[in-house]
């Protein structure tokens, strides 16, 4: 099933029935990307669902996910192509005496000895595919400068072979966690969709569509805590997966209501921090 | 006015505010916005803000343009003028909803939310923000304003007084307290003290809401009075990272902080990834020597020494007095919060006294509570808690002066307005000779240096430069140039 989408309501809708609640926000912008060809750059907190967007949608548009994770020294030849080095000097050891030099030469640098590596899979294939480049903020400066080919003109550029371009325009989506500036140039090519906290009546929602067998009370509930807790001066607010693991936990401990006593004692799924815990315990049982 | 003009206007208007916005990316909000129909208000701002604005921090400003700029458009965004039958019959619609929906009669018999007395009012919101009754409140913050702001066609005053003027009539700094009140009386409600907490926090979020609400309501009703282009002119705010920290408000303060956090983490990576693609360092010969033997004796790949780079030691001495306490909190904050930059960090707060605060941010690794505790427990008032630049250096001097030693980078933060006391500014001079470093930052404007009783120069003079670090912008740069 691949298609194009309507309007924005038609994203919105058709996330929601893959369990991904979108705000306006969130479907608008899937929605442009799509009509616009552009790719969208996410930047937000961690754990606000950045990734899972790009796997519903995905699954939405009835397309293979490709995923290229950054690192710290990501390189060419593990974003674009490598070329296959081993099966090249197989191909010039094998029978030498029949081949002339140039068709050796025209030989090992076809399609047959290349690897290819997500950003040239995305690129060639023949299905649709949404290309997934996830935190990108990981790469150095330099490299983030191989991606802009790919990204403004959907072609990679090899050399030996010359240009390849894209049979579809692929939707792409780029995450980051901005722990650095991305340049200028990265932001110009993209949408920009910055997912933040969802606000009380989604994350309740959130809540009430990703955990099985939660009671409406219980949900709103969380909601409301997890609210307060996150206006308070945290190293680390709690994300929307740590709500999620939070009210599953609560929901194994077969809590129905919650009572500050419970709620301190299960903190510690929903903070990381110890000074956070204590900060969180004791704003939440007095009222100032 | 034609789409193109209005769009024009408003990428321009973004410039000004100082939002990047470059010819490519508004070329790409035309082309978003003819996917995307003007109707459907929500998804517009959010299909100009994706093209538009690439950094969340700029995001605020973007939407108070943006309303500006296109509150007009939509007809429910029409702006009607009390008296009117329409309007009228809207105020009465809506408040007939609103009273069926609370099955009560009361109200004022089908006269139309003007003719309700002040108290009506305010007994009417009150009832809107414990049911979270949103239409309700939107109608309530237009009659209002319509009502309390006093707003008269060409008068030439900012949007702030309205708002004042509007929400004092309404005593909206007492609903909180009465709200809570209201509250505990329902019987059916929990009454431990984590949903008490819960709902006072609900109700904030509801005020501010209305607040905002209120807010927008007068810009409508002012654009429509004064245009667009000179509207967004008043409005202007300065994006996060070019407010002043000596004037900036309580808002603006928060958003300082929350710009603050990310920033000293990027700058941190920043810095680090600086610190390890350095430039090489000297020939390592050992090295080369060694791997030379692979190639049978000849150094043919010469190795390089890693280069390390010293951390600086740094000592911070900030003037914590009334003027420019927020700055020297900003930037004790950012210092601290990048520690691992520094190989040690030690700081002191002087208003005519000086005492050494170190401790603070050893005890404990939240950074806001070491701040206040700085701000509470520091013993700085010598005589009588007016700056004394002089008498606090002097004792700097005499105290930890021999701690200071050629690693050590000395940060004095203040706007040496000294009060016409006796400068000492030989301790600065004594500093620099022992110091790796002495440098001034000045949250005043440089235009302002040097006039009344500032002595920047004076002290200026004994350091290595003197700069003007009146935003966070200018702050994160000299921290670069610093590490």
């Amino acid at each position: 099933m691949t298609s194009t989408f309507s309007s924005v309501a038609q994203v919105r809708d058709g996330l929601k029935t893959l369990n991904y609640l979108a705000d306006d926000g969130i479907a608008g912008v899937v929605y442009l990307a799509q009509r616009l060809g552009k790719p969208v750059l996410i930047e937000g907190p961690a754990g606000t669902g950045k990734t899972q967007l790009a796997k519903s949608v995905a699954e939405l548009v009835g397309a293979r996910l490709i995923r290229l994770q950054c690192y710290e020294g990501l390189d060419e030849s593990k974003a674009l192509y490598e070329w296959n080095y081993k099966k090249q000097l197989l191909r010039i050891q094998s029978d030498k005496k029949s081949d002339t030099w140039s068709d050796v030469h025209d030989d090992i640098f076809s399609d047959e000895f290349l690897l290819t590596r997500p950003l040239l899979e995305a690129i060639s294939a023949p299905d649709p595919v949404v290309l997934l480049i996830d935190e990108v903020d990981r790469v150095e400066v330099e490299t983030e400068a191989l991606l802009l080919e790919v990204l403004s003109e959907y072609q990679v550029s090899i050399p030996e072979l010359g240009t390849i371009t894209a049979k579809q325009i692929p939707m792409v989506f780029l995450t980051s966690n901005n722990t650095r500036e991305l340049s200028e140039a990265l932001k110009r090519r993209c949408l920009y969709l910055h997912v933040d906290y969802p606000d009380l009546e989604r994350e309740k929602e959130i809540v009430l569509a990703r955990v099985p067998d939660i009671s409406k009370n219980l949900a709103d509930q969380i909601a409301r805590i997890v609210r307060s807790i996150r206006q308070l001066d945290l190293k680390k607010a709690p994300s929307v997966s740590e709500t999620l693991d939070w009210a599953r936990t609560l929901i194994l401990l077969g809590v129905e209501h919650i009572d500050a006593q419970q709620a301190k004692e299960t903190l510690h799924v929903l903070l990381k921090y110890q000074t956070d815990i204590a900060k969180a315990a004791k704003e939440l049982s007095v009222v100032e | 006015m034609p789409a193109i003009d209005l769009m024009s206007g408003f990428v321009a208007e973004l410039r000004r505010a100082g939002l990047p916005v470059s010819l490519t990316e508004n070329l790409d909000a035309m082309e978003a916005v003819k996917v995307i129909p003007i109707e459907d208000r929500d998804a517009f701002k959010y299909a100009l803000g994706a093209t538009l604005v690439k950094n969340s921090s700029h995001w605020r400003v973007f939407e108070t343009i943006f309303e500006v700029y296109f509150s007009l458009r939509g007809s429910q965004y029409n702006i009607v003028d009390p008296s009117d039958d329409q309007a009228d019959e809207f105020w009465r619609d809506e408040q007939d909803q609103a009273q069926q929906g609370q099955g009560e009669g009361r109200g004022a018999g089908g006269g139309g939310l003007e003719a309700l007395t002040p108290e009506e009012l305010a007994n009417m919101l009150m009832r809107a923000l414990m049911a979270g009754d949103q239409a309700m409140m939107r109608a309530l913050a237009r009659q209002s304003v319509a009502r309390f702001a006093g707003m008269e066609p060409g008068r030439p005053v900012g949007g702030t007084y309205y708002l004042y003027r509007t929400l004092r009539n309404l005593d909206l700094d007492n609903m909180l307290a009465k709200l809570l009140e209201a509250g505990k009386q329902t019987p059916q409600r929990d009454t431990s003290n984590l949903e008490q907490r819960l709902a006072k926090d609900e109700y904030e979020s509801r005020i501010e809401q209305f607040k905002k609400e209120v807010e927008a309501e007068i810009r409508r009703r002012l654009v429509a009075d004064r245009g667009a282009e000179a509207m967004a002119k008043t409005l202007r705010k300065p994006l996060p990272e070019d407010v002043e920290f000596m004037h900036a408000s309580r808002e603006e303060m928060q958003s300082l902080k929350k710009a603050l956090f990310p920033l000293t983490r990027k700058l941190a990576a920043r810095l680090t990834r600086k610190r390890r693609h350095g430039r090489k360092g000297a020939l390592d010969f050992r090295n080369t020597v060694r791997h030379s033997l692979s190639y049978g004796g000849v150094p043919a790949e010469p190795k390089f020494k890693y280069p390390r780079p010293a951390k600086p030691e740094l000592m911070v001495i900030a003037d914590i007095s009334g003027s420019v306490a927020a700055f020297a909190r900003f930037t004790l904050m950012l210092v601290y919060a990048m520690q691992s930059q520094f190989s040690k960090v030690r700081s002191f707060v002087f208003i005519d006294g000086i005492d050494e605060v170190t401790k603070y941010f050893k005890a404990t690794e939240d950074i806001q509570e070491a701040i206040h505790k700085v701000n509470t427990e520091a013993d700085v008032v010598w005589v009588d808690g007016h700056s004394d630049y002089g008498h606090a250096f002097e004792v700097f001097w005499e105290r930890y002066g021999k701690d200071i030693n050629p690693k050590t980078t000395v940060l004095l933060l203040g706007d040496a307005r000294n009060n016409y006391h006796a400068s000492q500014s030989w301790v600065v001079k004594e500093i620099r000779k022992h110091a790796r470093h002495v440098y001034w930052l000045n949250p005043e404007p440089r235009s302002y240096w040097n006039t009344g009783d500032s002595i920047v120069g004076e002290y200026g003079g004994h350091t290595d430069g003197v700069y003007e670090c009146r935003n966070l912008r200018q702050l994160e740069g000299f921290v670069e140039k610093l590490v």
